[in-house]
């Protein structure tokens, strides 16, 4: 751990959804902000540096937005930073800030997170060309289907745990107040019957596209009441695209990131001692390919834990009782929106799909091809 | 906290265009290769590894991404990246160094400004809803700084032509710098305006480049570097987006940072200032003295690799406490439109 102990006092995120015509870029990430900042019980003079995230600037088209958005953000005066590191970006942006305050550069620190995708078009600024590669000019989607395949011939998982995933996180997603999809009335059948876009990955277990903003206080100890999610531990772990014996459908990246993370936080048994996961789960069957990925389960057996419920509300380890990224993807702010909703539990302000209990969460993100990995393990107790 | 030093540092030259992808690897490796060299650290020791580079000025989405490639980062490696300076990307690097979590950082930058056109695509800077829509470029932006500055009498033209006339002068002994050569002012002031107050030479070039910085811990900078840099401190600040808000004709978020400092003893300042006129502020707001040497590298006058050059600032300054010619100095990096945003980084021989 760091010199100074961090925690998170407080958390603010939008409500979710596909076009917020009625804000601009700077009014949708002012509101996140000014929800982090009541939930904190401070306000913007409070705060000493800001550090913002999202993912690439070709989403919204504007270089560089933090610049234009230092006052919204209340940045102006201030050191602020900005970081991008593909999907994980939101995480990394936590992580970056919680290091300020455990370094003891800074005492009190805002970070933000946002993606305002109907700004843009998402597929266009994903699919320009890539030097010596061949174009995939098929969106996430299509690039991830190969490894849910994989994974599947792998594991010998039955057919529905996908669908079940996405039972499960659409109905967590009617209890979450931010969620942009709620569908009370899913069932197995109609998951199952809904569009294939990339085998094996049907319509109902793809994330949608969400105009959105998370942001999160985080303070050294003076500054912190009883009312803390203490940062524990943080990693962040990066491969490249493509190398002779990469493992997409479990990168080796992800399992350092979490080795890294459980040695630091002293959890040697992630799946008795960490009480709720938000996982990053674009696609449904990321929820057991992670699962392995960071330990809970060994190689193989993640969709285990999936078909026998644990990763429902009342399971073992609730998996994304926010409903996650399949019910809200703002893109660059998915991210912050895991370690915001990690934070929220152990602090008991989760609302009505707070984990009874929690005092140990993790908060995960990933990005680019599966290769950029970040992750907070937070509690209810100081370190 | 823990006290943090540069230990290495590498730039590429400074040219007009390169035939490399605009992901920045051709000109990463052999820097890479360089600052390994040069310290004897080994990639596998390598606690954090963080980048500053802008999709924008590459054209893609990801283009950090493919940097990564560089690197061979297999296996995985803890690294970020900021979507500004490099310079930042060095702060973060501190940072992370100072919560004693690791011990070494290699930082690097990167642009192929030549991909597209420079001071149109920096206009995507501005207010995207207001001002980006009439495409005010970068050069016309920095003129209306310095006529702001001409009109308050802050500086004249002829102590425009001053600086780029020493910048020159001073980036002949500099191998890596893209323009450089003996001219008077006189000479310079009878070129022609390029947007006026503005003539071509008061304009950075648009340049490629590529730098690479490496610092260290208290427990390893001495192993690795037999002068090392030490950081006396970092701090940096922005300022607000609006133009018309702004006192063009100095830089408050740059006077703040240096309040923040303790300059004393500081004799050699390498100023990020990409147009000419910014020297000069940049001069007045920290307060340096004429006894000062600003860029004795040349500066971003002779060449300004975008999302490098900041980063080299620092490492420019590093390198003369390396080599042992100066005992303290000051480095600054900015970034945004007119000097919106700025770091700055004093650097000493002695911890």
């Amino acid at each position: 751990m760091g010199e100074q102990a961090a925690a998170v006092i407080g958390t603010g995120q939008t409500r979710h959804t596909t076009k917020r015509h009625d804000v601009s870029i700077a009014g949708l990430c002012r509101e996140a902000v000014d929800r982090a900042l009541a939930d904190a019980n401070m306000d913007i003079a409070d705060i000493d540096a800001v550090v913002l995230g999202k993912a690439p600037d070709l989403f919204e088209g504007v270089m560089m937005p933090e610049l234009a958005l230092s006052d919204a953000i209340g940045a102006t005066g201030k050191p602020m930073m900005r970081v991008h590191t593909a999907g994980s970006v939101g995480g990394s942006t936590a992580n970056v800030a919680a290091n300020l305050v455990r370094s003891g550069t800074h005492r009190r620190v805002l970070a933000i997170a946002f993606e305002k995708q109907s700004e843009s078009n998402a597929m266009w600024a994903l699919s320009i060309a890539v030097p010596f590669n061949m174009p995939v000019n098929a969106g996430a989607g299509g690039y991830f289907a190969p490894h849910v395949r994989s994974y599947i011939r792998r594991s010998g998982a039955p057919e529905e745990i996908g669908a079940r995933v996405a039972v499960k996180d659409r109905r967590n997603g009617v209890r979450n107040e931010f969620a942009h999809l709620r569908q009370p009335d899913i069932t197995l059948e109609s998951v199952q019957a809904s569009t294939m876009l990339w085998d094996p990955i049907r319509f109902d277990e793809t994330c949608p596209s969400s105009d959105g903003a998370a942001a999160v206080v985080i303070t050294d100890e003076h500054s912190a009441g009883k009312r803390a999610a203490w940062i524990h531990a943080t990693a962040m772990r990066t491969e490249p695209t493509t190398y002779s014996g990469r493992d997409q459908v479990n990168p080796r990246a992800g399992r350092d990131a979490a080795a890294a993370l459980w040695r630091d936080a002293g959890i040697t048994d992630p799946l008795s001692e960490v009480d709720v996961a938000e996982i990053y789960v674009p696609f449904s069957w990321f929820e057991p390919m992670w699962l392995e990925n960071l330990g809970f389960a060994e190689e193989g057996k993640g969709w285990v834990l999936t078909e026998a419920g644990e990763t429902e509300p009342t399971g073992r380890l609730p998996v994304n009782p926010s409903g996650g990224v399949l019910c809200s993807n703002p893109i660059g702010a998915s991210g912050m929106v895991r370690f915001a909703e990690a934070a929220m539990q152990v602090m008991g302000s989760a609302g009505e799909h707070q984990v009874d209990g929690a005092r140990t969460a993790l908060g995960h993100a990933y990005g680019g091809g599966s290769q950029y990995f970040s992750m907070w393990l937070v509690r209810s107790e100081k370190p | 906290m823990t006290d943090v030093a540069v230990v290495g540092y590498a730039s590429s030259p400074s040219v007009r265009e390169t035939q490399g992808t605009t992901n920045g690897v051709e000109m990463l490796v052999p820097l890479f290769s360089e600052v390994f060299a040069e310290t004897g650290l080994r990639k596998s020791e390598v606690g954090f590894w963080c980048s500053g580079s802008s999709d924008y000025l590459a054209g893609r989405a990801f283009s950090f991404i493919a940097a990564v490639d560089a690197i061979g980062a297999v296996p995985p490696i803890n690294e970020s990246h900021v979507e500004m300076d490099a310079a930042w990307a060095a702060f973060e690097a501190m940072v992370a160094i100072r919560t004693g979590e690791v011990d070494t950082a290699v930082v690097y930058g990167f642009g192929k400004s030549s991909a597209g056109e420079l001071r149109k695509i920096l206009a995507l800077q501005l207010d995207p809803y207001t001002l980006a829509p009439l495409w005010p470029d970068s050069v016309s932006v920095a003129a209306l700084q310095a006529r702001a500055g001409i009109d308050a009498g802050a500086w004249t033209e002829q102590q425009m032509a001053e600086v780029v006339a020493a910048s020159r002068r001073k980036a002949r002994a500099n191998p890596r710098s893209q323009l450089s050569g003996e001219y008077t002012a006189e000479e310079l002031l009878a070129q022609p305006r390029f947007a006026d107050p503005l003539r071509r030479h008061d304009c950075a070039p648009v340049t490629d480049g590529a730098a690479v910085l490496v610092l260290a811990g208290a427990e390893r900078a001495e192993d690795l570097c037999e002068r090392p840099a030490w950081i006396g401190g970092m701090s940096h600040r922005v300022e607000t987006p609006h133009l018309g808000e702004r006192d063009l004709s100095t830089s408050v978020s740059t006077k703040a940072a240096a309040a923040d400092l303790d300059i004393g003893g500081v004799r050699l300042a390498e100023l990020h200032a990409p147009f000419s006129h910014q020297e000069i502020l940049l001069r007045q707001a920290i307060g340096l003295d004429e006894a000062v040497e600003v860029n004795p590298s040349g500066g971003p006058l002779a060449g300004n690799p975008m999302f490098a050059a900041g980063l080299s600032r620092i490492g420019e300054a590093a390198s003369r406490i390396h080599d042992g010619s100066a005992d303290a100095a000051l480095a600054h990096a900015t970034s945004g439109p007119a000097l919106q945003q700025n770091l700055l980084c004093v650097l000493r021989g002695e911890r």
